[in-house]
């Protein structure tokens, strides 16, 4: 299991990701479901507590937009860390919809993005197994200022530079 | 010139701190090579055929003097001394050892210079006019606007990850295009609307390399204001939707074209509308400031034909020769914008060593306010220069080989590094440039010809951007054998055309004979006052062909 990165710290991850072609019958409790899985079931699964919804990087954040506000947390999908899709899913659902809940970065999510990560609205992030995810914690911190607004902070420098 | 102020400074602290733990993670083998390899290549750092390519950024082409010593100093410790200027206003240093670049970027830091995303899916360095703030009929100054851009860009965080990399480019000349806005993923044209506004005419989707197409204008007027938050709005629809499945087909301008520019300016509209209004518009306060770092310099109130400048003249014609080829028109009287070439024959377009930084420096802090520009020419330039001292500064820059009086005509050549350094080349480039310089060696007749821009790419990625060279050569690999296509009528300027194949390549050696049957064909049929690619776009490919592949008989 990926270990998790989440409030500054690593922590046990109680989350499992469910494959895109499982079935209703394999969802329980902190089950992280596959978008079309989740949106042919959304009335059934939103009935119980512990369920997130995982975007792969080919799917439209907009089409969970309805549940948003009955959704405790969305995983995006990183297939390889140099596709950079997530970082704008990421950003359209902080935002422009206001999603509050936990936007988790799953897949091949290593120590290097991780500030970019940061920046664009995810907070929570399951390191590729095979990877030291303490050491992968400074990543976080890499720089201490930003020219440009994100999701973490919505005025460029231009509006707070003394 | 832009200053660093503590934000700036901290921002490429952190990065070189950052680059060095990644460094040692690559080498303790905690980071894996290809997961290193995009980290390294959004630091400008390439593995060559021979060594590492450190590729450093010059945004917009500015450099002062003291980044030129530095650079020097930099290239004689970790490098063999020289250093290669490229068409998109970088340089780049051609043998560093990885484990050096840390300190190297150490060393650059101190100069307010980086290496950031020189390289990978990424934005890279916004490029403008090489007379940007001191040609005569500009709009007005673009490199405040490239600076904007510049900071907006730098470790944004979206778009690290595009489908692959992007260019920007700015242009504010109204009738001339020295930025190749149109071959860029975006050009900015700056314009003027009816109210006396100053807004962007906006192009997207050009490019070179294998599919070479000219931009297409997406909106006819964008305030200066929502520059960014538009700038966001096009590259968020290009990183969602364009191509990664093919690194041949993830340019923006195969998105462009597959969704047809009218749909793509609509996708880029609906996005912008969403954060039109938002925090991250530009406000006019922070367009008068960086304004501020672009002022003009202490210029004196000359007359603009001093008597001994006119005496010169007219007693040293090679004197008039340069200065009617390696000079343009300065908009304030009794100054000279000057080119310094760096194609002297038998050295490769673009390359200078170490001590000829050092001349370049000295030159620019006596004769030009201390500063230089990076041309897209691979020339440099000085833009402040008083007339009544030119024959000073041409005795001076004869004596180091920067006054080749070539500049825009045949030998003046566009020229990547090719297959002697580039691992991606399928043949070399710089002995074609060195064999036709040879070739066309008689300055008189090269005046004679007058304008004419030659381009070289050792392979279809086109960095010497042979698409758009009134005569293009592109090196290509025949099972394993070196051979050059040759296309005609590229112009890379206001009227952007890509060029047309010839026919069937040529062998290296070939190549000089061959470029004189050109010429020869254009000598033959020119009228009047017509350049090259006047001749070649009305009488057309069919006469150059005709000489070039005649049969000897």
């Amino acid at each position: 299991m990926p270990k998790l990165i989440k409030n500054n710290a690593v922590q046990e991850n109680k989350w499992q990701t469910l494959p895109k072609d499982a079935e209703l019958d394999a969802v329980q409790e902190h089950s992280l479901v596959p978008l079309q899985l989740f949106l042919n079931n959304s009335e059934m699964l939103l009935s119980h507590s512990g369920i997130g919804v995982w975007l792969d990087s080919d799917e439209e954040p907009e089409s969970i937009v309805p549940y948003l506000d009955r959704i405790q947390l969305i995983a995006i999908n990183f297939p390889k860390f140099v596709d950079g899709r997530g970082y704008s899913y990421a950003r359209i659902l902080r935002d422009r919809y206001g999603f509050k809940g936990e936007i988790r970065a799953i897949g091949d999510v290593l120590h290097d993005q991780l500030y970019f990560m940061k920046r664009c609205g995810f907070d929570a992030y399951a390191i590729r197994d095979d990877k030291d995810a303490e050491a992968a914690l400074s990543g976080l911190n890499d720089f201490s200022e930003n020219y440009q607004c994100a999701a973490d902070e919505p005025r460029p420098l231009f509006r707070r530079r003394a | 010139m832009y200053q660093y102020d503590d934000y700036d400074r901290k921002i490429v602290k952190e990065r070189v701190a950052q680059f060095r733990g990644q460094t040692e993670r690559y080498f303790e083998g905690s980071l894996a090579a290809d997961e290193f390899l995009p980290l390294r290549l959004q630091n400008g750092l390439y593995v060559q055929r021979h060594a590492p390519m450190l590729r450093v950024a010059v945004p917009y082409g500015m450099l002062s003097s003291n980044q030129l010593r530095r650079m020097a100093r930099i290239s004689r410790d970790y490098d063999k001394g020289y250093v290669h200027f490229t068409t998109r206003q970088n340089v780049q240093f051609n043998w560093p050892e990885i484990k050096d670049v840390p300190a190297i970027l150490e060393e650059l830091s101190e100069v307010e210079m980086h290496a950031i995303q020189t390289s990978g899916n990424c934005i890279r360095n916004t490029t403008t006019d090489q007379f940007a703030g001191v040609i005569a009929n500009e709009i007005t100054d673009p490199r405040p606007y490239c600076e904007i851009i510049r900071q907006w860009s730098t470790f944004h965080p979206e778009f690290a990850f595009l489908p692959r990399k992007f260019k920007i480019a700015v242009n504010a000349a109204p009738d001339a295009d020295r930025a190749a806005i149109l071959v860029h993923d975006i050009g900015l044209q700056i314009i003027k609307n009816d109210a006396g506004e100053i807004g962007f005419k906006v192009f997207v989707g050009g490019g070179l390399g294998r599919t070479p197409v000219i931009g297409s204008e997406i909106r006819s007027f964008l305030p200066e204001q929502d520059l960014l938050n538009y700038l966001d709005a096009i590259l968020r629809v290009y990183n969602r939707y364009g191509r990664r499945d093919n690194k041949y087909k993830a340019r923006i301008k195969i998105l462009v074209k597959a969704m047809t520019p009218e749909k793509f300016a609509e996708a880029v509209e609906a996005e912008w509308q969403h954060f039109k209004e938002s925090e991250a518009r530009i406000t006019s306060d922070e367009i008068a400031r960086v304004k501020t770092f672009f002022t003009e310099p202490e210029y004196k109130a000359l007359e603009d034909l001093p008597a001994d400048f006119s005496l010169k003249m007219a007693e040293n014609p090679e004197f008039a020769n340069w200065v009617q080829r390696n000079t343009d028109t300065h908009k304030r009287s009794g100054y000279a914008i000057v080119t310094l070439t760096l194609k002297k024959t038998g050295t490769p377009p673009g390359d200078a060593s170490d001590k000829q930084l050092e001349v370049i420096a000295g030159l620019a802090d006596r004769y030009s306010f201390g500063e230089v520009r990076v041309a897209h020419d691979q020339n440099i330039v000085l833009a402040d220069v008083e007339k009544s001292r030119l024959f000073a500064l041409w005795q001076e820059a004869k004596m180091a080989g920067f006054a080749t009086p070539n500049l825009g005509m045949l030998t003046d050549i566009i020229c990547c590094p090719g297959g002697d350094f580039c691992g991606l080349a399928n043949a070399k480039s710089i002995p074609v440039a060195e064999q036709i310089q040879v070739k066309f060696d008689d300055l008189d007749y090269l005046y004679d010809l007058g304008e004419l821009e030659l381009n070289i790419s050792g392979c279809m990625n086109a960095c010497g951007h042979h698409h758009v060279g009134n005569i293009g050569i592109l090196g290509v690999d025949k099972r394993g054998d070196e051979f050059y296509q040759v296309s005609l009528g590229g112009d890379s300027g206001k009227n952007a055309a890509l060029g047309k194949i010839l026919g069937p390549s040529f062998a290296r050696a070939d190549m000089p004979e061959v470029i004189e049957k050109i010429i020869n064909v254009y000598v033959d049929q020119r009228q009047e006052d017509e350049l090259f690619i006047d001749t070649y776009n009305r009488i057309g490919m069919e006469p150059f062909k005709e000489r070039v592949y005649a049969k000897a008989n």
